[in-house]
């Protein structure tokens, strides 16, 4: 997940949801792809399209977007969407803004099997397949090590050496981080709405205790780049390609995989409800997972794919910030977001509110 | 007893460029005092000092004796009648009159007595609670006066503020200004480029020319007896020929004009010697014509000609004449008594004027015609 | 003839009637329909007043509320403070070129968009930004200072965001007022300030009035520069409205919201032209 696009630029966007679905439309051939920056690079796409002969329009957004937009248009406008893998069910079950797979259209021998298990499974509403996943990270800390040497688990950005010099995000992420940080397991009570809000009152407190550490709540990617970078922030929680970005200019700074586990995340392939074009859509997604294809996406986005034997291509620079960041155990200990019930939005949502709005 | 406005060596330059030259008048009290000349001459300057918008380069202004050199607006006695009035039109009418005094921190009840008491005055009661764009121009005029009148200031300058009037009303408020001034008793300083204005209203008139003034006097001097060519041209219409001086026999001369006619004027007093180039103004008035030429007989200019056109204008019709030689085309006004009223264009007449009524100029290369 | 006529008036009508129509009334009922409703389960709604009850019933949102209507009323009030000399300064005190190519300047901030307005506002106030260097350059400062994320930086990102939408109604009702009205306000015995109160302020009226409504709407519902520039604690409303429609997926709320703040701006905009004895034709015609 790459999220150095600005929120208000998806605000305006979504005012022209309407437009674009006028527009667009009466070509099978045309695939509207609704992604994240740097999944459908230049290169790619044009050999897609120099290959299949079909023509691809991308719409840059983020995953409350996506569904927003959808939501909007109930399922139109876009013919494929990359939502994360926990956004699926609850918003279809809610909304109906996705279409099942048919599973024969794609090449299984392309995904890495047991990511492509774990995201039919977590996808599945009544029954049926909505998602196939494609990119795949985590997020975790990013530190200056130099000067954040204490800070090892998301609760350790409230101690007192670094206070001030601390940003994360006001966004659900950061809720499961801490809870896991604070020996809570949050996944676990993802059923149970009273034992969910339980342990979100415990992370709204401790939040709360925290926020005088913090420098600001980042939006946007390029945000935290900039805070990093200048180093008015030292240690704060982001995405792993972020922090790797940051080591090729400094290389103090890096990600570091916490010690409650980093949140993994698994961005995939839905067909919107009313998507138009569905064999270009199967076309792109068999495309993009040839490992080499894969491989340019991985270079342009700076994540791993779960396409089967794209390492081979990747870069060894690459590689070894993965393996530096990841230790083996520490792989292990990499917590999958499990699919959001429909509902818990609000209970976050609320106390989000309240640690914004605290003193 | 010291007269209410003096003005000495008053100057005043723009980037090097003399807007008012050197310029001296005294004002006394009570008089009402016009300055006339063509829009550029440097009077709005003038004024503008007077009031104190803009500082002299050199000179004093006094009012009452007291010099007004480092006195902002706002604390001069002086007051100011704009070209385009400047009344507020954010306020009624007793709140634009009652501005000046509430200023002044005057007490509610003694303004709104003042107010009243110049309203009636000047002939509007009652009008104190309307907007001032319900007013006539002529209404406005006299509301602009009073704002300035109820504050008794020593000296009340005006602006051409009859400019923006139509011809019958401006006609009109002449007589009227005249009136409230003399009502009032207030000096007034009028800046006009109008000569009927200045010439109707005024007790004394200062011509004013390029920043400074050729000629200060009554009206009447000013008409019969111009001292500069300038005020000539300027003051009345004129036939003005360019000539050279044949003979000169005390403060009669002979001149040639340059197409040749020959004629006599006077020099009243001006140095002029034989050969010297010089400009002739004669009013068309003074011009008499007739049927005959024996009628002329007491005349020592008189011509014979054609009628080359007729100008009629009422009482004030000319007729445009040329002499049988065929020299200049002379203006000359008829008689009011009728006798020529059915004169047509072609008809043959004489006319005639006496030397006198030539005044003669040294030439300059920039008299104005008027 | 007449009927003809009509059928004219109608049809030169219809266009605006359209538009105004399709963009306008129609998805505020929408919205207003919307916002009556309740999730009572997944895909399930019932009609209710709940949303407006949340928002009546949560202090976090009441507390936003007012503070959003507070900042904005000061933003608008500090743009006036600002933009009234400087609108006087270009439509009184100079003429001719100068006064085009101040006009000019006024307006080359909008050739870049919001968002890099506002960027350019981070790069100066950031802790390590120009400002920050500069103060401790200069010794008036020992170490680093951090004059972004603060409700400060919001008000200067609002007011200079709005600056323009308040100078161009004040120059040209500024420049409406002839120069011999203030003039005579001199010549009649006023000074500076009774001048400002009684000749140019009631003539500049019309354009305070339209420059602060422009203004106020704006900051308002300005988003970009409140979430950019405001610190850990600042709430801005059109924040919790976009974070209803699009973090929550809570549309219901979020249109409740909406609706709020049309309510607000619409109430302040009617204080407004009543406390200054304005009409809406006057101060926009």
């Amino acid at each position: 997940m790459k999220r150095n696009s600005f929120t208000i630029n998806l605000a305006r966007s979504a005012g022209v949801i309407g437009l674009i679905a006028m527009a667009q439309g009466t070509s099978a051939e045309t695939l509207r792809l609704l992604t994240w920056g740097g999944y459908a690079p230049q290169d790619v796409i044009e050999k897609f399209e120099a290959e299949t002969g079909h023509t691809v329009e991308v719409t840059k957004s983020n995953n409350e977007e996506m569904i927003a937009k959808l939501r909007a248009t109930g399922g139109g406008g876009f013919d494929l969407a990359q939502p994360s893998q926990d956004r699926i069910a609850g918003p279809q079950a809610e909304f109906g803004i996705y279409k099942p797979i048919d599973l024969s259209q794609i090449d299984s021998s392309l995904f890495i099997p047991s990511m492509l298990e774990a995201t039919k499974k977590n996808t599945t509403v009544g029954g049926d397949v909505y998602g196939v996943p494609h990119v795949w990270g985590t997020s975790g800390l990013v530190l200056d090590t130099s000067k954040a040497s204490t800070v090892t688990d998301y609760t350790d950005l409230c101690n007192d050496d670094v206070a001030g010099q601390v940003s994360y995000r006001l966004k659900r992420p950061t809720l499961i981080g801490f809870a896991f940080s604070m020996g809570l397991d949050p996944f676990a009570a993802y059923g149970d709405e009273d034992a969910y809000t339980e342990i979100m009152q415990k992370v709204e407190a401790k939040l709360k205790d925290c926020k005088p550490n913090v420098k600001t709540y980042w939006g946007g990617g390029d945000e935290l780049m900039n805070l990093v970078r200048s180093g008015e922030v030292i240690a704060a929680m982001a995405w792993d390609t972020g922090g790797w970005k940051l080591n090729d200019d400094n290389a103090d700074i890096t990600f570091v995989a916490p010690d409650s586990g980093a949140l993994g995340w698994i961005d995939t392939f839905v067909l919107p409800a009313k998507g138009r074009a569905d064999q270009a859509a199967y076309d792109w997604i068999n495309f993009v997972m040839q490992p080499e294809v894969s491989a340019m996406i991985t270079a342009s986005a700076g994540n791993f794919t779960a396409s089967k034997g794209a390492d081979a291509y990747a870069s060894d620079e690459l590689k070894a910030k993965y393996q530096n960041s990841f230790p083996p155990e520490d792989v292990d200990n990499i917590k999958w977001y499990p699919p959001v019930p429909a509902g818990l939005e609000a209970i976050e949502g609320g106390v989000l509110d309240r640690v914004k709005a605290a003193n | 007893m010291t007269p209410d406005l003096e003005c000495t060596a008053l100057t005043k330059r723009f980037n090097d460029e003399a807007a008012v030259d050197n310029v001296s008048f005294a004002v006394p009290q009570g008089s009402f005092f016009s300055i006339l000349g063509p829009s550029g001459c440097g009077k709005t300057t003038i004024m503008r000092m007077i009031a104190g918008f803009l500082p002299p380069t050199s000179g004093d202004i006094c009012i009452k004796g007291r010099s007004m050199l480092n006195v902002p607006p706002n604390k001069r006695p002086v007051n100011m009648v704009f070209q385009h009035l400047a009344l507020f039109p954010m306020m009624n009418i007793e709140d634009n009159i009652g501005y000046g005094l509430r200023r002044a921190g005057l007490p509610k009840p003694e303004i709104t007595r003042k107010v009243g008491e110049v309203l009636e005055r000047i002939g509007l009661p009652g009008v104190g609670k309307r907007k001032v764009s319900e007013l006539s121009g002529g209404q406005k005029q006299r509301i602009a006066i009073a704002r300035c009148m109820v504050l008794e200031p020593d000296v009340l300058l005006l602006d051409e503020p009859l400019g923006a009037l139509d011809l019958k009303l401006r006609e009109h408020m002449k007589i009227e200004l005249k009136a409230l001034q003399a009502a009032f008793d207030t000096t007034f300083v009028y800046i006009t480029h109008d000569q009927s204005e200045a010439l109707v209203m005024s007790d004394q008139i200062a011509v004013m020319n390029n920043g400074r003034f050729e000629q200060l006097g009554a009206a009447r001097d000013l008409y019969y007896r111009p001292e500069t060519a300038f005020v000539a041209g300027f003051v009345g219409d004129t036939n003005r020929w360019p000539a050279k001086v044949d003979r000169v026999e005390g403060g009669a001369l002979q001149l040639r004009t340059d197409s040749g006619l020959t004629l006599h004027g006077a020099s009243h007093g001006r140095a002029l010697s034989r050969g010297d180039r010089a400009d002739v103004y004669v009013r068309p008035e003074a011009i008499r014509v007739a049927h005959t030429a024996d009628e002329l007989s007491q005349f020592d200019n008189r011509l014979s000609g054609q009628v080359t056109s007729i100008l009629f204008n009422g009482a004030a019709s000319r007729i445009l004449f040329r002499d049988d030689a065929g020299h200049e085309e002379i203006e000359v006004t008829l008689p009011q008594s009728g006798e020529f009223a059915m004169l047509e264009k072609g008809a043959r007449v004489h006319i005639g004027w006496s030397g006198a009524h030539g005044n003669c100029f040294a030439a300059t290369t920039a008299a104005a015609g008027a | 003839m007449r009927a003809q006529a009509r059928l004219g008036f109608i049809l030169l009508l219809m266009p605006i009637l359209l538009w105004l129509t399709a963009l306008i009334v129609i998805p505020h009922i929408d919205m207003f329909l919307i916002s009556l409703r309740e999730r009572v389960g997944v895909g399930e709604y019932a009609t209710s007043t709940a949303n407006y009850r949340t928002f009546l019933g949560e202090p976090l949102y009441l507390v936003t509320f007012a503070r959003t209507a507070i900042m904005a009323v000061t933003a608008t009030f500090i743009t006036l403070l600002i933009a009234f000399p400087v609108s006087y300064y270009i439509a009184k005190m100079i003429k001719g070129r100068l006064q085009s190519a101040l006009f000019l300047m006024c307006l080359v901030p909008f050739w870049v968009s919001e968002l890099v307005r506002t960027f350019g506002w981070m790069i100066l106030l950031r802790e390590t930004g120009l400002f920050s260097n500069l103060l401790q350059w200069s010794g008036l400062a020992s170490g680093p200072v951090e004059m972004l994320y603060n409700d400060a930086a919001i008000m200067v990102g609002l007011v200079y965001t709005s600056m323009l939408f308040m100078v161009v109604p004040l120059v040209t009702t500024l420049e409406s007022l002839d120069d011999s009205v203030i003039e005579a306000g001199y010549d009649l015995g006023g000074s500076g300030p009774s001048i400002l109160r009684e000749i140019i302020i009631p003539h500049a009226t019309p354009g305070i009035v339209s420059g602060s409504i422009v203004v106020f709407m704006l900051s308002l519902g300005n988003y970009l520069t409140p979430t950019m520039l405001g610190g850990k604690d600042s709430l801005w409303f059109t924040e919790l409205i976009y974070s209803q429609f699009i973090v929550r997926f809570n549309w219901e709320l979020g249109a409740a919201f909406g609706f709020m703040l049309l309510i607000l701006s619409s109430v302040i905009v009617w204080a407004m032209l009543r406390l200054t004895g304005q009409t809406l034709e006057k101060t926009m015609g």
